[in-house]
């Protein structure tokens, strides 16, 4: 009897151990990322630079970035909200470059017959494998030729396009999924009585796959506002800097840098996307696995 | 199918003259997009390579292999370049795709918990999903030595601590390994976990009713089954490794400091000679080589995983 009850407790104690190691090696190399993310929060709140994760005097004063100038050591900027705009010009340039024509492309691509269309679809998922990024230097020289370099405004479209063209083929993959999942029956029904085919996506395919074009459009969305290597290439005039370069434009003047200021702002920039992720995290997993990811 | 021979008939009676240009007008926008973001930089990369482009990238003058016969005799720092770029793909690759391959294991198989499991690979997501300026304000943060954590940790541990880890060696290679490896190891994870939450269960409890033990199932069930994912996750992750530069571009600020922190990879390097040196020509020829790779990459993807594995089944094919 003692011995079946020794060894019981032992086999628990090892399940025990066996657990703990699982969880430390999930959620040990976590901390730095967790701290670094709860240190945004709490810094911007903070009155000091902060070492650990506790304020050092709470202050909105941070903030004040809203509503009066800014100043980064030597760089001042009367208000924030014009690089506010650039930023959503950007995000909303992308997501109109992009939503409309993979959606029109994902339809074909599902429900058409035509020659090249395997070869279109190969050349996809090819396109989906090739890091864009290596071709900024040939896509500078195209911006130029499109004069589309340097107009200030301009520019700022030029980069949203570049970026909606290196997106694209991701886009157009999981919207041909979403028409994929749509019965037959249902174009049918809608040709019977009388609708073209233009009509049949335009009036009953999209408003079906409305979740799975918002979705495209939300991530479209997000990726202009988080795009940071093409403007930061292209775009060369402050006053059409998105937050993204401005910030890293700030970070440079690294000796001034006044943590608080720099903490709040970023956060206020990273705010739509800690929202939408925290609304539609089982989306998300869901597209990561359907689209895949680059990185 | 019926429906589909159906449509077919259907079509062309409803519009005679629209109906056969009909899926070329849905795809040409697209096309368009292809032709200018893809197709036209990839011809213009190769053909830049070949010329002399120097401060206005408009005017390319023809020098044939010139700018190669730098790269292979004169260039010191591509040299430089060739040795970081080996030691930041191999290194990061062992996170993204070994590293990430536990920690699916570990999330999915033994965490019993859903909501458990889900928490920790949204928290994985995090560096991939924060913006790469403000992943490296954090990042900036976090090794600072007066303010930062991480010496302050270290130096509680009786560790070594640097006084600058982005200008250290080899402290800023490590921290460039960990930078990356954060970002990347989500994916594999995803993948990973995707493959292991589809093995039926049955072939578990098979195992454990056969006294089998939690590792001896993991190697033995499930290493096996995972095969194609892991080399697939390998090839890929290296791929987008070898090109990819943004995280290190943004974490130390310019080229010109990576340089001299020893994390200028193959890719930034033919960044920074076109956009810091204004020597188009010279950057593109530095590009030619990634472009190359990518290519053959993508070949080998497609004849390795073959068509069929590499896309999800189509409606229209069945």
């Amino acid at each position: 009897m003692g011995e079946v009850k020794y060894s019981v407790r032992k086999a628990k104690i090892m399940a025990l151990l066996k657990m703990a190691f699982v969880y430390a090696v999930l959620l040990v190399p976590l901390v730095p990322v967790l701290m670094m993310v709860a240190w945004l929060f709490v810094q911007s709140i903070s009155a000091g630079p902060t070492m650990g994760l506790i304020p050092r005097g709470i202050t909105l004063k941070n903030f004040r970035f809203l509503w009066s100038e800014i100043r980064f050591g030597l760089s001042k900027y009367p208000t924030i909200w014009p690089i506010v705009m650039n930023s959503l010009i950007l995000a909303l340039g992308v997501t109109a470059f992009e939503v409309p024509v993979a959606a029109l492309t994902g339809y074909a691509l599902s429900r058409m017959e035509f020659r090249g269309r395997v070869a279109l679809m190969k050349l996809i998922i090819a396109l989906h494998a090739f890091p864009g990024v290596i071709l900024l230097i040939a896509l500078f020289y195209i911006l130029n030729r499109l004069g589309l370099y340097g107009k200030g405004l301009l520019t700022l479209i030029g980069v949203a396009l570049v970026k909606a063209g290196l997106g694209v083929p991701m886009d157009t993959w999981i919207l041909k999924g979403f028409f994929d999942g749509i019965p037959w029956e249902l174009e049918w029904a809608a040709m019977i009585d009388g609708c073209s085919r233009f009509q049949t996506w335009r009036k009953v395919l999209l408003p079906i796959i409305a979740p799975g074009i918002s979705a495209v459009a939300i991530f479209a969305f997000m990726s202009g506002w988080g795009e940071f290597l093409i403007a930061y290439t292209y775009i060369k005039r402050k006053e059409f800097y998105p937050l993204s370069v401005f910030l890293y434009s700030v970070i440079g003047e690294f000796v001034f840098v006044d943590w608080g200021l720099l903490a709040a702002v970023a956060l206020f920039y990273i705010l739509p996307i800690l929202l939408f992720y925290a609304l539609s995290q089982r989306t998300l997993l869901k597209l990561q696995l359907v689209g895949g990811i680059k990185g | 199918m019926e429906i589909r021979s159906f449509l077919r008939k259907l079509r062309p009676r409803r519009m005679p003259r629209l109906g056969r240009a009909l899926p070329y007008i849905y795809i040409a926008p697209f096309m368009a997009y292809i032709l200018i973001t893809w197709i036209a930089p990839v011809a213009i990369t190769i053909y830049m390579a070949f010329t002399e482009c120097r401060w206005t990238v408009t005017r390319m003058r023809f020098i044939g292999l010139e700018n190669f016969i730098r790269i292979f005799t004169r260039d010191i720092y591509a040299v430089d370049a060739i040795y970081v770029t080996a030691i930041y793909v191999s290194s990061v690759l062992v996170i993204n795709a070994f590293f990430s391959l536990i920690l699916a294991i570990f999330v999915t198989y033994f965490v019993g918990n859903e909501t458990i499991a889900s928490a920790i690979r949204l928290a994985w997501l995090i560096p991939r999903i924060t913006p790469a300026v403000i992943y490296a304000l954090m990042w900036r943060w976090f090794i600072d030595p007066r303010i930062g954590p991480l010496n302050a940790m270290l130096k509680a541990l009786g560790l070594p601590a640097p006084s600058d880890w982005l200008l250290t060696l080899p402290y800023s290679r490590l921290l460039m390994i960990a930078v990356n490896g954060y970002v990347g190891a989500s994916f594999g994870m995803i993948i990973y976990s995707a493959a292991v939450v589809s093995i039926p269960k049955d072939l578990f409890y098979a195992a454990k009713v056969d006294g089998a033990s939690d590792f001896q199932i993991c190697r033995h069930i499930i290493l096996p089954l995972l095969k194609w994912h892991i080399f697939f996750v390998t090839s890929w992750q290296a791929l987008s490794l070898l090109s990819s530069y943004e995280h290190i571009l943004a974490l130390w600020a310019g080229a010109g400091t990576a340089r001299a922190a020893g994390v200028e990879v193959w890719a930034l390097y033919a960044y920074s000679k076109a956009f810091y040196t204004s020597d188009y020509g010279y950057g593109a020829a530095l590009s030619v080589f990634l472009v190359a790779i990518g290519i053959i990459f993508i070949l080998f993807f497609f004849k390795v995983f073959g068509f069929e594995r590499m896309m999800q089944p189509s409606r229209v094919e069945v």
